[in-house]
């Protein structure tokens, strides 16, 4: 029964981390969109080129955080296992 | 316990960090990890490259040599990096940046040698986040003295003052996390390639060391120091 009822948890663990990682949706479409507005932003002011590139990946990498933040919750439940007892 | 087919390889699947060895100190095990002998092959390397580099600047000459063209252009964009974003305040903060700087981009490009980078261990990221936390603090206390501080903590109204200092808390957890999650993930990703794909990682897993390693390595430092500019800046700034 012991062993049983580990199997679940590591299932249903298994399950939540699945669902964690659906966090990356948001940061994808995020990313997107700024990196869109920056291709836009080139085309309107070539010479601006490698500021609009700076701000666009600091941008991007803080909007990144949300989805890192659901891959650690994954990581925590794969390979630490807190639920266990 | 039956294992699928699919989780076979599994068990070689390592990327968690290992003891080397133990001692006692006051009654408390303490390990020395894979992380600590990481970062200090990345500190050898580095320091290496400071007394290389220290001995070639003293006697420097007109016509630099091709290491005194590496360390003058490596200077040189370390200090036209923090000048861009710090601005006046850049000439205090020069040195810190820049050794965040080298430090980081080595941690993450170690992934490329072999080593594990010490900066996927959240005891590496959080003290560098702290010292930003620190610096901050002790800035925003040294230009904008203790009525501004409190001015600012109390931003539209005072009753928002919990909210404006979670935030403030926030900010070295965030960049500390953010650092980390994106070594580990790059490092997690390799170790399940070559671990779950080993009969067919032959050449193209490259590849992905130059993403994972060299690209995401140096986008997440010039990140991380960035946002570290970027906060000491508006900590020093009064209005």
């Amino acid at each position: 029964m012991g062993e049983f009822n580990n199997n679940f948890i590591l299932g249903c663990s298994a399950i939540g981390a699945g669902l964690a990682v659906i966090a990356g949706i948001g940061p994808g479409v995020g990313q997107g969109i700024a990196a869109g507005h920056a291709a836009a932003a080139v085309g309107r002011n070539p010479g601006a080129k490698s500021d609009v590139t700076s701000t666009m990946l600091l941008g991007q990498a803080v909007a990144e955080t949300t989805g890192l933040y659901g891959l650690l919750i994954a990581m925590l439940l794969l390979f630490v296992k807190p639920l266990l007892p | 316990m039956g294992q699928g087919i699919l989780l076979s390889g599994a068990a070689d699947i390592d990327f968690m960090i290992h003891g080397v060895f133990s001692y006692e100190l006051f009654g408390q095990t303490v390990w020395i990890t894979t992380t600590h002998v990481c970062v200090l092959i990345v500190m050898l390397v580095i320091v290496a490259f400071c007394i290389a580099a220290s001995r070639v600047v003293k006697k420097a000459s007109d016509v630099p040599g091709t290491f005194q063209n590496i360390v003058e252009l490596v200077v040189e964009m370390l200090d036209k990096m923090v000048g861009g974003v710090m601005g006046k305040f850049s000439p205090q903060f020069r040195n810190y940046i820049s050794t965040i700087f080298i430090f980081i981009l080595l941690s993450n490009i170690s992934g490329l040698f072999g080593l594990r980078p010490p900066t996927a261990d959240y005891g590496v990221t959080l003290p560098m986040g702290i010292m930003t936390f620190t610096l901050i603090h002790f800035n925003k206390f040294r230009y904008q003295k203790v009525k501004g501080v409190i001015k600012g903590l109390c931003d539209p109204w005072p009753i928002w003052a919990p909210i404006n200092v979670i935030g403030d808390v926030a900010v070295p957890i965030s960049l500390s996390l953010r650092l980390f999650a994106n070594v580990l993930s790059g490092t997690v990703m390799m170790a399940l390639v070559y671990a779950l794909l080993a009969k067919i990682a032959i050449i193209w897993p490259a590849a992905l060391h130059v993403y994972f390693d060299l690209f995401s390595g140096a986008i997440q430092t010039y990140v991380f120091c960035m946002l570290t500019m970027t906060y000491i800046t508006d900590a020093c700034t009064t209005e």
